[in-house]
């Protein structure tokens, strides 16, 4: 088993989407640090675009986590629902 | 206390950085300044190439062209990164409302078959050839010497992947099926006679060594001949076919190009400029490449758009002070 | 009819036709004449369409995300600039972290739009060759954000005026370049594996997450926004790394050892280059964020733990001498800092003896080494700086020949040992710092005789001569007085205090 992480800068937008991670991936640990959040997982973590949607009250496209994601630890694996980090090992 | 007196006793100990004040004198600079002249690497390289001992790892003579300092070529556009992105957001938005406006009044419906059968046969194959720009611009950036002219051919080969793409959307919106006109523009790129010519020059193209060369042969000449084309009678012949909805859709073509031809004439003005010697080589390149690509685009566009093409051309050429015999004698 | 039918495509087929499809199978000339880099390095591709770029970004978006990120930024350098905003750093030693930033890596960046726009016209797949393109001009954005987000400090602090000059030839800025260089002048694979893999995927997260957190703890609004902005591009860049190194592995078992020799050696070059940054990190940072040791085991250990773990399906190991950069992680700070210090006339910065609380930190973060070997180390300076005798090492230190760091670091088993290799290569005797460097020499004698080594160069009067001061003032541009030496009682200083009295 390994962990997956994603890290986002700490700001309005990202909130919503940790919310979202946090609702969908009940194992999922989230760590704050200066100007930026930190969630690890073990083996796979999944941000889904209709909860996130949800919560933001407006359309949101995957590919916009692009904007406020700063690293990531993963194989990366993104269609139009959901986007997803995961390790085979 | 007031503001005032914060800012008179906070002084500043210098302008700008020691490059820019070298070049530009010791006052504020633009950012496009700061973020473009004299910041390459060019001296003490550690190793030479594997791909390539002959040269440095940055190396001016990857062009048969001279230059006493290469950052005499300054884009008009002042393009950096942050002032690119910005212009091509902007176009980005317009073109994505006409998309927009097209798929929701569902424009694609009411389009003539004859003019759909114009697109597919004369736009669509070009977002091939707009791949083959996109790496020939993105080949100039990684070989030319200085930064001014290499970050203007990557962003110019990133605006080419971007045309290339929305071509591809308008294959994508006028059809049925999505993909069967693409892939029916595509035999033709590759098999139709009429579009063999222009296959053969792009590929030929690839193994062009001088950045230079491939500059004139892809931006300058091919470009010239064939962008005016798209712009003016292409848009007539679509408008007379009832396809006059489509225009909205390459209507950033348009744009495009009045764009980048102000980067592509200061450059070859800067080139040709510095010596005799250069200016002797570019109309070299440009008469030889100019025969190729009239001979390409013909069987494509048609001798009178070619003619209105080289009228155009040859102006630009006498402006930048290089030959306009170089394309008019051909034909 | 229309609308629905385009909208049938999903995210996937959409990036085939946006890509893919528009590349085609040349006949008028052949691909080896196409992408001549491709094949010489002795990698074996079969089949570049299993290439596969998770993000699948076409260029509306990018140009619409990317202006989003640009507009933010620059925003708030504006409002720095127009509010002084420099006044709200920590404390003025701070700013040398920003010295060593601008001129080490920042011109790094420039190289990888360079190296990245290389490979994205050489690889024979189009998708590929277009993550790299992206990746290229992204590095340009690095390249010219970092010069806008420094501008401002320019015109206030030293050190930082001509980044570019000083690059090409400042003593210790050969090892970033050296380093930066060795992988642009490899072949495209290797290119990538180096950058994208050991760089951007294993150690990038080691050089921007402290440097940014830093920049936040101590007040540096411009470096703590560009930092996370360019970061915001990374996790696009770490996934080619990843997809890059699958891909290969998975297109041919021959490759496998091909790629084991460049991770072991692109891992060992990384942590040299990185000794920079956990100096920084341990004794430039007025207000600590962690330690160079916690770092590396929480980027290194932990997350390169899970991805090593990962690429055992494919028979790979995790680097050679990877355990000797755990053991290191406890000295490499300390010997850095006390290197630069002694030659603290030579350096675009300023450098001091860390205060009494930075010692009794360091103790903290540094249990079985600070208090036994570099606190006295450090207390003897600080003394005889009291006593207007502070040290400055006019000898010139004999340079690695691979990594070009100076040979004053110790042995992995033994702490109180210098570490020294060297070999006899066509009659010359080179030296190394390490295994791991004699390693990568002994791999490529003909390309690491080539090194443009600093001190070798001064030796052979190729600097402006043997006059030091020339050497430093004239050839390196660092203005004596004003750029270097002791931070206590330097114009920095003085100008800091000045100006707080104004605010």
């Amino acid at each position: 088993m390994s962990r997956v992480f994603i890290a986002l800068q700490d700001n309005e937008n990202s909130r919503f989407i940790v919310e979202a991670i946090s609702e969908d991936n009940p194992g999922a640990e989230v760590k704050h640090s200066p100007a930026m959040i930190r969630i690890e997982a073990d083996n796979r973590l999944t941000v889904y675009r209709q909860t996130v949607e949800e919560k933001l009250g407006r359309d949101w496209d995957t590919q916009e986590l692009q904007i406020d994601m700063i690293s990531i630890g993963g194989n990366v694996d993104e269609d139009d629902d959901s986007f997803t980090l995961y390790w085979n090992s | 206390m007031s503001v005032e007196i914060k800012t008179t006793s906070i002084e500043p100990i210098r302008q700008t950085y020691g490059h820019t004040k070298r070049r530009f004198g010791d006052k504020p600079a633009t950012r496009y300044q700061e973020a473009s002249f004299d910041i390459q690497p060019t001296s003490n390289f550690h190793y030479r190439p594997l791909y390539d001992h002959q040269f440095e790892l940055y190396d001016p003579n990857h062009t048969a062209l001279k230059m006493r300092d290469w950052y005499v070529f300054s884009d008009p556009r002042q393009f950096y990164y942050g002032a690119w992105v910005a212009s091509r957001d902007a176009m980005q938005k317009n073109t994505e409302s006409s998309f927009g406006f097209f798929e929701k009044r569902n424009l694609g419906s009411r389009l003539s078959s004859e003019a759909k059968q114009l697109v597919t046969k004369t736009l669509l194959p070009l977002r091939h050839m707009e791949m083959g720009a996109n790496m020939n611009n993105v080949g100039i950036a990684g070989d030319a010497y200085g930064t001014t002219i290499s970050q203007a051919h990557m962003f110019h080969g990133m605006d080419r992947l971007a045309t290339a793409q929305y071509v591809s959307r308008i294959g994508l919106l006028i059809d049925d099926t999505p993909g069967v006109v693409l892939a029916e523009a595509k035999q033709l790129w590759m098999e139709d006679a009429a579009w063999q010519g222009l296959r053969r020059y792009v590929e030929d193209s690839f193994v062009i060594k001088d950045w230079a060369e491939l500059s004139v042969a892809q931006n300058l000449v091919l470009d010239g001949l064939l962008y005016p084309y798209l712009n003016d009678h292409f848009d007539a012949e679509l408008d007379k076919l009832g396809g006059s909805d489509i225009v909205m859709l390459t209507d950033f073509m348009r744009e495009w190009f009045k764009d980048s031809t102000r980067f592509i004439d200061a450059l070859f003005k800067a080139l040709a400029a510095e010596s005799d010697a250069n200016r002797e080589q570019l109309n070299h390149w440009i008469k030889h490449w100019n025969e190729r690509a009239v001979d390409a685009l013909e069987p494509i566009i048609g001798t009178e758009a070619i003619a209105d093409s080289q009228a155009l051309l040859a102006k630009r050429l006498t402006k930048l002070s290089l030959s306009a015999d170089a394309v008019s004698s051909h034909h | 009819m229309n609308a629905k039918a385009s909208k049938r495509l999903n995210m996937k087929e959409r990036y085939r036709i946006m890509t893919r499809d528009l590349a085609w199978e040349s006949s008028y000339q052949r691909h080896e004449d196409i992408f001549p880099q491709e094949s010489f390095e002795g990698i074996k591709i079969t089949d570049w369409s299993q290439w596969e770029d998770p993000f699948r970004l076409t260029m509306d978006n990018y140009w619409k995300f990317q202006a989003e990120k640009e507009r933010k930024l620059y925003a708030i350098f504006d409002a720095v600039s127009q509010n002084n905003g420099q006044m709200n750093i920590s404390d003025p030693r701070y700013l040398n972290a920003v010295k060593l930033f601008i001129t080490a890596v920042t011109p790094l960046e420039y190289n990888a739009y360079k190296g990245y726009a290389r490979v994205g016209r050489q690889f024979g797949g189009v998708g590929a060759r277009i993550a790299c393109q992206m990746q290229s001009i992204d590095e340009l954005r690095h390249t010219q954000t970092q010069i806008h987000a420094m501008s401002h400090y320019n015109k206030y602090f030293g050190g930082m005026h001509d980044f570019p000059h000083m690059f090409d030839r400042v003593w210790y800025l050969s090892v970033p370049k050296s380093f930066f260089e060795d992988a642009s002048t490899a072949g495209p694979f290797e290119f990538l594996t180096a950058i994208s893999f050991s760089f951007e995927y294993v150690l990038t997260n080691l050089l921007f997450l402290p440097f940014m957190s830093g920049a936040a703890y101590n007040g540096d609004m411009n470096t703590v926004t560009f930092g996370f902005s360019a970061q915001s591009d990374e996790a696009r860049h770490m996934t080619l790394g990843l997809e890059i190194i699958k891909f290969i592995l998975e297109q041919h078992e021959d490759n496998v050892p091909i790629v084991q020799k460049w991770l072991d050696k692109w891992l060992w070059r990384g942590y040299r280059l990185l000794s920079i940054v956990g100096m920084m990190m341990d004794y430039m940072l007025p207000n600590k964020v962690m330690s160079w040791a916690e770092a590396w085991e929480m980027y290194y250990e932990q997350a390169g733990g899970a991805l090593f773990k990962e690429l055992e399906r494919y028979g790979i190991r995790p680097p050679k001498y990877a355990e000797q950069t755990v053991a290191g992680k406890d000295h490499v700070s300390h010997q850095s800092w006390f290197i630069f210090y002694q030659y603290g006339h030579a350096t675009a910065f300023n450098t001091w003896v860390p205060n009494a609380k930075e010692m009794d930190w360091l103790s903290e973060k540094y249990p079985d080494t600070f208090d036994r070997l570099y606190r006295p180390r450090f207390e003897l300076l600080a003394e005889k700086a009291a006593k207007g005798e502070r040290f400055y090492n006019n000898t010139l230190p004999q340079l690695c020949q691979v990594c070009q760091v100076p040979l004053a670091i110790t042995e992995p088993d033994d702490d109180t040992l210098l570490s020294h290799r060297d070999t006899v290569y066509e009659g010359d005797r080179y030296h190394f710092c390490s295994d791991g460097c004699s390693d990568i020499f002994q791999n490529e004698p003909e390309k690491y005789v080539q090194s443009w080594l600093p001190v070798h160069q001064i030796l052979q009067g190729n600097c402006g001569g043997e006059d030091m001061e020339k050497v430093i003032g004239e050839y390196y541009r660092i203005e004596m007085g004003e750029d270097n030496l002791e931070f206590e009682g330097s114009s920095e200083q003085r100008r800091w205090k000045q100006w707080k009295q104004a605010v």
